[in-house]
């Protein structure tokens, strides 16, 4: 009885987590790789008619909208990586005993909905807001500029609402790090860029690529900074998908849509992860 | 704004499909070959079915009163303090729950359909929703309650007759107007710094990024077609075409800054846009509300004409209710009220000598702001003022409103 059990306890424990993913991953997936197959119009209803030309139809229509959240993706992250690093960096080698006060004040804006905080962006930028108001009425402004609607602000907002999920794992590798480590390059004579790039940033990258996996995916497939910041002309793949599900009920190319998504993030992942040479840097990543 | 999901769940989701990737892996093929095949999306019912003779009946016979309705509006259809609403409650006993849930016509049905289509309530019994693409959709899935009209007498008493007259509901069988308006351009003359006259405005290189327009298809198309010089209600797919053509050429000029739900009226306000598509009543009551000083204007090509209909979904809870909120609306001294408020154009005829009733108990600034309600072309529009206005494109067939769909949705999502 006692064997038994014992033998069948990692399956109960994998049991919840294992139906999770059935019922919230493996049914939606299924269901919609069936919709993004089937054709018709949400009064008379949608048939399973293996109609693969919605993907052709998809990408045709809305390739520039994939390319361009890509580019908005790739380099909402490079900035991250920029802006992340150093700041990880300093709370980890120097943050001494306030390290924690120091993250909590990094995710303290993150308490408030992703949405608000978003909005209240629009609000700050706005055209004759706080921030271009004044510019404007002394002239230093045509009175036409504007920050809003423009790829700059979507981009922008993309890293705003992303920083933490880049800074967290950075930070976890950087602390990870034995300072004698470090200090045993110096002695060998490592200058301290050296010492910087022979093993600081060796050890820090699997940080970095886990925080790329949690930024470039997210924000290449978000739809909230270009809806709210955006203008027609900044539209991303994400705002498609969202607008063919909600409001116009063309489920078959929204589901299509949302497949290319996802194989296009899994082929650029994996492509990434080769181009670091690692091949164990998703298990590095996961330590 | 259309986020109607929790972004923060769809990052989780978009997070842990890559984590979990082993997932898919375990799913096993057979699995995945049996539920694609598994039968389609069901419909929501046959396009173009018209009501059984016994519908009305059939439906009413068991409904009774619950005292309370709740009701989902557009923003900007009623006075923030609800006079009409009050005396509803204190003469009937009903309370209202009055909700402005409502932005646009596209995403409202999308975001109602699945509740209707299983049959449940979506939680209002009441809602306003225009002619239109959709407005075919909800009545041609017999998501819309037959109207009672022995529960309607003021209705039948003041009503102008011609509603009864509108194509999209021949003899109002699922819905009365609550009133119409008119889709011309507002803009602002202090930023813009002349007068707006006509369409091609919309397309001036001198409001580079300052011009907005509606999102909503039919609203986009029939500008674009009217600024070609074609009648939207007698376009075909080759106008339909050319329209979009012209749509395109200014968002890629850069003149477009972008295009808007409602939300059109608070980019208006906050300076974003100069010159915008717009609806006739917003622009009057914003400038009272916020002591902006915008304009509204028909342009010399023409504006369009619409009507927001009341209409009561088959799952309300409690249609006895709404139904008799929907009459009390007809009453002359509340249809009065109303359109005072909203200038929008008001379906009870009798109510323009209600407001002159009114203005003449008026002294001074107020006395003249209402008397210029009342001879409003906006608001009671004469006959010269219609020649100038465009009814919307009637689709008979799916298969057309899907060549529309099919040609002006790509210019919205850019």
């Amino acid at each position: 009885m006692s064997t038994l059990r014992r033998n069948l306890a990692p399956y109960f424990l994998v049991l919840p987590g294992g139906l999770w993913l059935l019922l919230f991953f493996a049914v939606p997936m299924i269901t919609m790789l069936s919709l993004s197959l089937q054709q018709g119009d949400v009064v008379s209803g949608f048939s399973f008619t293996g109609h693969w030309q919605t993907y052709t139809d998809a990408i045709v229509n809305y390739r520039t909208q994939i390319v361009r959240s890509l580019i908005y993706g790739a380099i909402a992250t490079i900035a991250l990586i920029v802006l992340a690093f150093p700041v990880a960096y300093w709370i980890a080698f120097y943050g001494g005993r306030r390290k924690s006060t120091y993250l909590f004040l990094l995710l303290l804006p993150f308490f408030v909905s992703f949405v608000l905080r978003t909005i209240s962006w629009r609000q700050i930028l706005t055209d004759e807001g706080m921030l271009l108001g004044p510019l404007k009425s002394i002239h230093l402004l045509p009175a036409d500029f504007h920050v809003l609607g423009t790829p700059v602000a979507v981009i922008f907002g993309l890293i705003y609402n992303f920083l933490p999920f880049m800074v967290l794992p950075v930070y976890v590798a950087l602390e990870r790090i034995d300072p004698r480590v470090v200090e045993a390059a110096r002695d060998l004579y490592a200058n301290p860029a050296t010492a910087f790039r022979k093993v600081v940033l060796p050890l820090a990258l699997p940080g970095v690529f886990a925080g790329v996996l949690m930024t470039f995916v997210p924000a290449s497939a978000d739809y909230v900074d270009s809806a709210v910041l955006g203008s027609s002309s900044t539209t991303m793949i994400g705002q498609v998908i969202q607008a063919q599900y909600l409001v116009n009920s063309d489920y078959p190319t929204a589901s299509a849509l949302s497949f290319v998504l996802m194989a296009v993030l899994l082929v650029g992942v994996f492509a990434y992860a080769r181009a670091l040479g690692t091949e164990d840097v998703m298990k590095v990543a996961a330590r | 704004m259309p986020n109607n999901i929790d972004p923060a769940l769809l990052r989780g989701l978009t997070q842990r499909r890559l984590g979990r990737r082993d997932a898919l892996r375990m799913g096993g093929v057979s699995a995945l070959a049996m539920a694609l095949a598994a039968c389609g999306v069901k419909g929501t019912g046959t396009p173009a079915a018209s009501a059984a003779p016994d519908a009305v009946a059939k439906f009413w016979a068991d409904k009774a009163s619950t005292k309370h309705v709740d009701f989902a509006n557009w923003p900007l259809y009623m006075d923030p303090k609800k006079p009409e609403l009050k005396k509803f409650t204190a003469e009937t006993g009903i309370s209202v729950n009055y909700q402005e849930v409502i932005q646009e016509m596209g995403p409202w049905f999308a975001k109602v359909q699945p509740q209707l289509k299983a049959g449940q309530s979506i939680g209002y019994d009441l809602m306003v929703i225009t002619n239109g693409i959709q407005f075919g959709q909800f009545k041609d899935s017999g998501f819309l309650a037959p109207l009672d009209h022995s529960k309607l007498p003021n209705y039948a008493a003041n009503a102008a007759k011609s509603y009864a007259n509108e194509a999209f509901d021949p003899g109002n069988q699922y819905s009365v107007p609550w009133t119409s308006g008119i889709t011309g351009i507002a803009y602002d003359p202090a930023k813009t710094g002349r007068e707006i006259t006509k369409l091609a405005d919309l397309w001036d290189p001198a409001f580079k990024g300052k011009v907005g327009m509606f999102s909503d298809t039919q609203e986009l198309g029939n500008f674009g077609m009217m600024a070609l010089g074609v009648d939207p209600a007698k376009s075909t797919e080759d106008d339909w075409k050319k329209a979009a053509e012209k749509l395109k050429e200014q968002k890629s000029s850069g003149v477009l800054r972008n295009y808007y739900d409602q939300s059109y009226i608070d980019a208006l306000g906050k300076g974003e846009v100069w010159i915008t598509q717009a609806w006739s009543g917003d622009v009057f009551q914003k400038n009272v509300s916020d002591g902006t000083n915008f304009k509204f204007v028909i342009p010399a090509e023409g504006g369009t004409i619409w009507t927001d209909n009341f209409a009561i979904p088959v799952t309300a809870k409690s249609p006895v209710d709404a139904i008799t909120l929907i009459d009390f609306f007809y009453k002359t001294d509340i249809a009065a009220s109303l359109a005072e408020y909203i200038n929008y154009v008001c379906p009870v005829p009798a109510a323009q000598q209600q407001i002159k009733t009114d203005a003449s108990k008026l002294t001074g600034k107020e006395k003249t702001a209402m008397e210029a309600i009342a001879d409003s072309p906006l608001v009671f529009p004469v006959e010269a003022d219609y020649s100038k206005l465009h009814y919307y494109r009637d689709f008979p067939t799916v298969a057309e409103q899907q060549a529309y769909q099919k040609i002006f949705e790509p210019i919205v999502l850019g």
